[in-house]
C-alpha cells in the first residue's frame, strides 16, 4: 500500500452523521407519516430539483472528507516514511488543479500573468511584459490565434461528453419511471457544466489564479467541505440539546422549566457574534497552548472547526428549544398523552414514543432552515477574525483574501465572483429545500400560498 | 404596569449575573489571566517576571473569588470577580487591556453607530413593510411569485457581498460617495449615505419575506372577509385590519432591537471605517482585548433586557386585550 487512511475527527463525525442519517431512513422506510412528506418534497420541481443541486455539494464535501497520506520512497532499512502533508480523495482526483500554480494573479482562462514582468526578449535584450502562464494553456504554442479554437473545440467536447451522459442517464432512469421534468433539466445543467469543467479545467485556469497562483476552481470546490461541515456539524451539538431541555422545560415544568428558561434566556441576551467571538478566542488560546496535541496542520486546523461547530452550537440551541417547549407544553395536555398517563406508561416511555415523534417535525424543519444561515455565518465569522483557521481554505477565507483587490487596476474579481457563485448556488438550494420541507411538513403550512 | 416593569427588571439581575459569571468563567477560569498576559506581551517577551508585571499593572494580580490574604468585607470584595466582573452592575467598566478607559470610549463612539444603525432601522421597518405589503396585494400573482422568488435569491447571498458590491460600485465605480471614513458634524451624511443603503439592501430578502408571511397569515382569517364584506377597499383592508393585526408579531421581532441600535453593527462598520462601538469591538476582538468584550457582551446582555421589557409594554400600545399586571 503506498498510502494510509486518516481519519480526521471531522470525517469520523460525518461519516458517524451519514451512518446516523442511513439508519433513520431505514428505520422509518414503513413509516406513512415519514414517507408521504419525502414522497412531496421530492415530487414537487422545486424539491427535486434542488435535491439533486445540494446531492452534488454533498458529494464534493464526501470526496474531500476521505483523507490519507502518502508514502514517501522506501529507504533502505528504515520503517515506512508517510507524509506530513493530508490529502483527499478529492484532490486526487483534482490533481491537475491543485499542482498548477502559477507566481500570482491571472485571469480566467488566461495565458498571460496579471503582473508584468522583466524578462529576456529573443533579441537578448531586457523588455518588461506579461510572461506565459506555467500551466495555463501552454499547449499553445500561439495563443493570440490558437486561443480561440482550442477552447471552442475543448468546451464543445465537453458539452457533448455532458449531453451523452445526460441521455444515457435519463434513458435508463425514464425506463424505470422516475424521472421527470425540472429534475432532468438540472441534471443537464449540471452534466454540461461538469463535462465543460473536465474539459477546460486541465488545460485552463477557468476561475482564474489567486495571489499565490493557486487555482480558483480548486480553492472554490475545496471551500464547499467546509461549508458544509459547519452547517451540518453543528446540529449534532444543537439537536440533543435543543431536545433535551426543550422537551423536559415543557413536560416538566415547575423548577425544571424555570431552570431551562433561565439558561436560554441568559445566552440569548449575550449578542451571538460576540458570544461566539468570546468562545472562539478561548479555544484559539487554548490550541496556541497546546501545540502539541494536534501532529499535522491539517489536524489543527480540524479541531478549531469542530470548535467552531461546538461553540455554534451551544449557541444556536436556544431557539429550538423553546419552539419545543411550546410545542410540548401544547401536547402534554392532549388526550392521548393523557391516556398514556392514566394508562400508568412510564415517564420516558411517554417522552420517547407520545412526544418525541409528535415534535420531529419541527425538528426537522428548524434543522433545515438553519442549514444555510450557518454557511453565511461561516462567511462572516471568518471575516472578523474567529471563524476557521486562517490556513484552511473556506468561503470566508477567500473573501477575506479577496476583498481588497477590487482596488487594484486592472481588477481582480474572479476570486469574489466563485467565491459568490459557489456560495449562492449552495444556500439558494439549500433555503428552496427548506421552504419545500417545511411545506411538507408543517400541518399548518399546508393550504397557504 | 409599573409594578410589573419594575418586576421585569429585577428579572434582569439573575441573568445578567449568569451573563457575567458565563464570561468570567471564559476569560478568567478557561483562560487564566497567564494566557492573557502571553499573548499580550508576545513570545520573546515571556518570562515569569514579565507575566507577574503584566498582570499587575492591569489589575489581574488578585485571586479569583476569595482572597485570603485581606482582611474582613475585602476577603471577598478584593477579588477579580467583584473588580472585573460585579462593577459592571454600576457601568463601572474600567480600563481596556491598553489602558484606555472604556467607559469614555463607549460615550464618543455611540453616536456615530447610532447614526448609522437608527436610519436603517426605521427606513428598513417602513421599506421591508412597504415592499411585503405590496406582494400580499398582489398575492397568487406573477408579480408576487416573482417577489418572493427574488427575496428567497437577496436572502441567499451572504452580507459580506452586499458591502463588497456596494463599496465598489457606489464608491470606486460612480464616485458617488468617499468609500470609507467618517467625519462629525454636519458633512457626516456622505459617509453615512452608503452604510445605510448597504445595509437595506442586505436586510430585504429576510425581512420582507417574513412580514409577506404573517400577512398572508392574518388575510386568511374571518375579520378579514368580513371587512371586505362591509364593502372596504383592498388597501384599506391591508393597512387597517391585516396590519393592524400583525402588529404584536411585528412588534415582538422589532423592539427587542431597538436599545441594542447603539452597539453598531460589527461588518457595516469595520468595513466603511465608522468609529462607532461596532468596529470598536471587531477591533477588541482582532486584538484579544478581553476587558472591552467582557463590557460590550455586558452592554449588550443589558440593553437586549430592556428591549424585552419594552417589547412588552409597546403590546399594551397596539392592543388593547394586552394588560401588564
Amino acid at each position: 500500500m503506498n498510502f494510509k487512511p486518516v481519519l480526521l475527527w471531522s470525517d469520523a463525525l460525518i461519516l458517524l452523521l451519514l451512518a446516523a442519517a442511513a439508519a433513520g431512513v431505514w428505520l422509518l422506510r414503513h413509516n406513512e407519516t415519514f414517507r408521504a412528506p419525502l414522497r412531496q418534497v421530492l415530487a414537487s420541481r422545486m424539491g427535486s430539483a434542488t435535491a439533486l443541486i445540494l446531492a452534488v455539494y454533498v458529494g464534493i464535501g464526501l470526496l474531500d472528507s476521505l483523507h490519507y497520506v502518502e508514502r514517501l520512497p522506501d529507504e533502505p532499512g528504515r520503517e515506512a516514511q508517510y507524509s506530513g502533508e493530508v490529502k483527499s480523495v478529492l484532490d486526487k482526483l483534482l490533481a491537475p488543479l491543485r499542482e498548477n500554480v502559477e507566481k500570482t494573479y491571472s485571469a480566467p482562462f488566461a495565458t498571460h500573468l496579471y503582473a508584468k514582468e522583466t524578462m529576456i526578449g529573443p533579441d537578448g535584450r531586457e523588455l518588461r511584459d506579461y510572461p506565459r502562464l506555467k500551466h495555463g494553456g501552454a499547449h499553445l504554442a500561439d495563443p493570440d490565434t490558437e486561443f480561440w479554437p482550442d477552447v471552442l473545440k475543448r468546451g464543445g467536447l465537453g458539452v457533448l461528453g455532458g449531453m451523452v451522459c445526460w441521455v444515457l442517464l435519463v434513458f435508463s432512469l425514464w425506463q424505470r419511471g422516475r424521472s421527470h421534468g425540472a429534475l432532468a433539466w438540472t441534471l443537464l445543467c449540471i452534466l454540461v457544466v461538469s463535462g465543460l469543467l473536465v474539459a477546460l479545467a486541465p488545460h485552463y485556469h477557468v476561475l482564474g489564479t489567486d495571489k499565490v497562483g493557486q487555482d480558483v476552481l480548486y480553492l472554490s470546490l475545496k471551500s464547499v467541505r467546509t461549508g458544509l461541515l459547519i452547517g451540518t456539524l453543528t446540529t449534532l451539538v444543537v439537536l440533543p440539546l435543543a431536545i433535551g431541555l426543550g422537551i423536559a422545560a415543557g413536560y416538566f415544568g415547575g423548577f425544571v422549566d424555570d431552570v431551562i428558561q433561565y439558561l436560554y434566556t441568559t445566552l440569548n441576551s449575550i449578542p451571538g457574534v460576540l458570544l461566539i467571538a468570546a468562545a472562539v478566542l478561548v479555544v484559539q488560546v487554548q490550541i496556541e497552548a497546546h501545540p502539541e496535541l494536534f501532529d499535522t496542520s491539517a489536524a489543527r486546523a480540524d479541531m478549531r472547526l469542530l470548535a467552531l461547530c461546538g461553540i455554534l452550537g451551544l449557541t444556536g440551541w436556544t431557539g429550538l428549544a423553546r419552539l419545543l417547549r411550546a410545542e410540548t407544553l401544547k401536547l402534554r395536555e392532549l388526550e392521548f398523552v393523557q391516556a398514556a398517563r392514566a394508562f400508568g406508561v412510564s415517564r420516558t416511555r411517554i417522552l420517547a414514543r407520545h412526544l418525541l415523534p409528535n415534535v420531529m417535525h419541527l425538528v426537522l424543519i428548524t434543522v433545515v432552515i438553519d442549514f444555510s444561515g450557518l454557511v453565511l455565518a461561516e462567511a462572516v465569522l471568518s471575516y472578523v477574525g474567529v471563524g476557521v483557521d486562517p490556513a484552511m481554505i473556506s468561503f470566508g477565507n477567500m473573501i477575506n483574501g479577496a476583498r481588497l483587490e477590487l482596488a487594484r487596476e486592472p481588477v481582480v474579481w474572479w476570486q469574489l465572483a466563485a467565491a459568490f457563485l459557489f456560495m449562492f448556488v449552495l444556500v439558494l438550494a439549500a433555503n428552496l429545500f427548506a421552504d419545500q420541507v417545511r411545506d411538507a411538513l408543517d400541518p399548518k403550512a399546508k393550504g397557504r400560498a | 404596569m409599573l409594578n410589573y416593569i419594575v418586576r421585569r427588571l429585577l428579572y434582569a439581575i439573575p441573568i445578567l449575573l449568569g451573563v457575567n459569571l458565563l464570561t468570567f468563567a471564559l476569560f478568567f477560569m478557561v483562560n487564566t489571566p497567564e494566557d492573557m498576559a502571553r499573548i499580550h506581551l508576545g513570545a520573546k517577551h515571556v518570562t515569569p517576571e514579565a507575566i507577574e508585571g503584566w498582570k499587575r499593572e492591569h489589575g489581574y494580580d488578585k485571586p479569583l473569588f476569595f482572597n485570603a490574604a485581606a482582611e474582613g468585607a475585602a476577603k471577598v470584595s478584593d477579588t477579580l470577580f467583584v473588580e472585573k466582573s460585579l462593577k459592571l452592575f454600576v457601568l463601572d467598566f474600567g480600563p481596556a487591556d491598553d489602558g484606555r478607559d472604556i467607559a469614555r470610549e463607549i460615550k464618543t463612539r455611540m453616536w456615530p453607530s447610532l447614526a448609522i444603525a437608527l436610519p436603517t432601522f426605521l427606513v428598513g421597518l417602513l421599506a421591508y413593510i412597504s415592499f411585503a405589503l405590496l406582494l400580499v396585494f398582489f398575492r397568487g400573482t406573477r408579480l408576487d411569485t416573482a417577489g418572493v422568488i427574488l427575496c428567497v435569491a437577496l436572502m441567499s447571498i451572504s452580507g459580506l457581498f452586499y458591502v463588497i458590491a456596494g463599496q465598489y460600485l457606489m464608491g470606486k465605480l460612480w464616485h458617488w460617495f468617499p468609500i470609507s471614513g467618517y467625519q462629525p458634524g454636519l458633512d457626516a451624511w456622505k459617509f453615512l449615505l452608503m452604510p445605510v443603503l448597504v445595509s437595506l439592501a442586505a436586510g430585504i430578502g429576510d425581512s420582507a419575506r417574513f412580514y409577506r408571511a404573517l400577512f398572508i397569515e392574518e388575510i386568511g382569517k374571518d375579520y378579514v372577509r368580513t371587512a371586505r364584506a362591509k364593502g372596504l377597499s383592498e388597501l384599506r383592508v391591508l393597512f387597517r385590519h391585516v396590519l393592524g393585526n400583525a402588529m404584536i408579531p411585528i412588534l415582538t421581532g422589532v423592539v427587542v432591537v431597538i436599545p441594542r441600535l447603539f452597539l453598531g453593527s460589527l461588518i457595516i462598520e469595520s468595513f466603511f471605517g465608522i468609529p462607532g462601538l461596532g468596529s470598536y469591538t471587531i477591533d477588541a476582538i482582532q486584538a484579544q482585548d478581553f476587558a472591552i468584550v467582557r463590557s460590550m457582551v455586558f452592554l449588550g446582555s443589558l440593553l437586549y433586557i430592556i428591549g424585552l421589557v419594552l417589547t412588552d409594554i409597546s403590546y399594551t400600545l397596539v392592543d388593547p386585550r394586552v394588560r401588564l399586571e
